[in-house]
């Protein structure tokens, strides 16, 4: 496929990582913020292609694993009453909640449907006038325009029996979060090349400066991680913190304005939690006030219920880059992609799944020789 | 989640919040919204993330990837002569 498979040259990629070996002279952590990257580096071996002095971190970016658990519950909760149809990207079936996931409220009978796009759900409210329609709204800000067409839509044609559970999360207000913390190891990023296609990268200028650290937006096949691996290093060793775009196939400096416009239009900012992470202020959207009326947790009455995680999934550490999958007791054991107590085992972005996936044998391997 | 992908516009009909395409994801095709990319023509190639063309691929800087790489490469033998 033009645009893919060149990016995925093994020639190219040994010469990316020649060359990081040749600028690396001393040990460097890079967080790469967004799972679709962490899941290229496990699937592809990219950590294994870097000098040894490069730590890569993996970060928050993966919205499945940040839902909240208060989301989930809700979104059983609703997709649980028998005039609902929930509608959801396939990943947040398998989500644990408090008490089961969404894919148990289909096997008792609830109608949950797993749908390609918002646009799929909408379309189903169309057909299902004597049904309520509810869509799963998830995402970071690349999702954001897609959802934000759907309420728009939603309202402008009348479709009354639609809505939406909102759990929207933003990146710049999550990466300053790890910025500021006392146990922050990350002295370089690599931004999400499809979060800044929407959003552009200027927001990242004010934490580059702030706190030191170079920014490189970066996309997603092999040669772009290596290309912004390159790139981070070279800022790292010159000593220079700077916002750079090694994803200029995709992403503008300003964004996608027409899609911004629209956000703004149907979203406002306001304060999320992170599973695993905590409240982060301003580090969310939510409706706005003029489509309130397609927010379902007000429709279902449910706004109120909260709940506090109890489990002894690492997961808060693992999504801050404090720790890898491999060093949590639980991982591969009692802990599954089958039987996940935390959401960075159930999503394919989730760190946990991608070494469960492609590192598992490696990992089993250390952990028996370190028993020996 | 983020994940978005590469495809070739075929068709574009709709104006607007209304506009949409025919899009090739290597023989692929499927519908797509392009709503967000109004400038876009038949024949671009454009990234689409759940339905939605989120932005244009620009041929030109999709080069700079294996560029960088060559500048880089004859700057790594500068370094290794001198």
């Amino acid at each position: 496929m033009r645009y893919v498979d060149e990016y995925r040259d093994r020639a190219a990629a040994g010469r990316y990582a020649r060359a990081i070996a040749r600028i690396t002279t001393r040990p460097w952590s890079i967080m790469e913020v967004c799972g679709g990257q962490t899941h290229s580096i496990v699937k592809y071996g990219i950590d294994e292609l870097l000098p040894r002095q490069i730590t890569l971190l993996h970060g928050p970016g993966c919205p499945v694993c940040v839902t909240p658990l208060e989301l989930i519950d809700k979104a059983t909760q609703i997709a649980a009453r028998p005039e609902v149809i929930f509608c959801s990207f396939g990943d947040m079936l398998r989500v644990p909640g408090t008490s089961g996931d969404l894919f148990s409220v289909k096997a008792k009978g609830g109608d949950v449907r797993i749908v390609y796009s918002p646009t799929d759900a909408l379309a189903i409210a169309r057909q299902n006038p004597g049904r309520q329609v509810v869509f799963f709204a998830v995402g970071f800000e690349t999702t954001a325009p897609a959802n934000a067409m759907v309420v728009y839509q939603a309202h402008a044609q009348r479709v009354a029996n639609f809505s939406v559970l909102v759990s929207h999360v933003l990146v710049p207000p999550a990466i300053e979060a790890l910025l500021s913390a006392p146990d922050n190891r990350t002295q370089g990023f690599l931004a999400a090349g499809h979060v800044c296609t929407v959003m552009g990268y200027e927001q990242y200028v004010p934490l580059a400066e702030k706190y030191h650290v170079p920014i490189v937006v970066t996309g997603f096949e092999p040669l772009d991680i290596l290309q912004g691996i390159f790139m981070c290093v070279r800022q790292l060793e010159d000593g220079r913190a700077e916002v750079e775009n090694q994803y200029l196939r995709s992403v503008r400096r300003q964004g996608n304005l027409p899609a911004q416009e629209l956000v703004t239009k149907v979203f406002r900012v306001v304060p999320r939690k992170w599973r695993g992470v905590g409240e982060i202020r301003q580090s969310g959207l939510g409706l706005r006030d003029q489509y309130a009326a397609y927010d379902a947790e007000a429709r279902f009455g449910i706004a109120a219920y909260a709940v506090e995680e109890d489990s002894e999934c690492i997961s808060g550490e693992v999504l801050r880059g404090v720790k890898k999958p491999h060093e949590c007791p639980a991982f591969a054991g009692r802990c599954t992609p089958e039987h996940p107590l935390g959401a960075t085992m159930v999503s394919n972005e989730g760190a946990c799944a991608a070494y469960y996936r492609y590192r598992r044998q490696d990992v089993t391997a250390a952990v028996v020789a370190q028993g020996d | 989640m983020c994940l978005a992908v590469p495809g070739k516009i075929l068709t574009i009909a709709g104006d607007d919040l209304l506009r949409s395409g025919a899009v090739s994801f290597g023989g692929v095709t499927k519908q797509v919204s392009l709503a967000y990319v109004p400038e876009a023509k038949v024949g671009d190639y454009v990234i689409v993330h759940v339905g939605f063309a989120i932005s244009i691929v620009d041929e030109s800087e999709a080069m700079q990837t294996f560029e960088y790489l060559k500048q880089m490469g004859e700057l790594g033998e500068l370094e290794q002569t001198s």
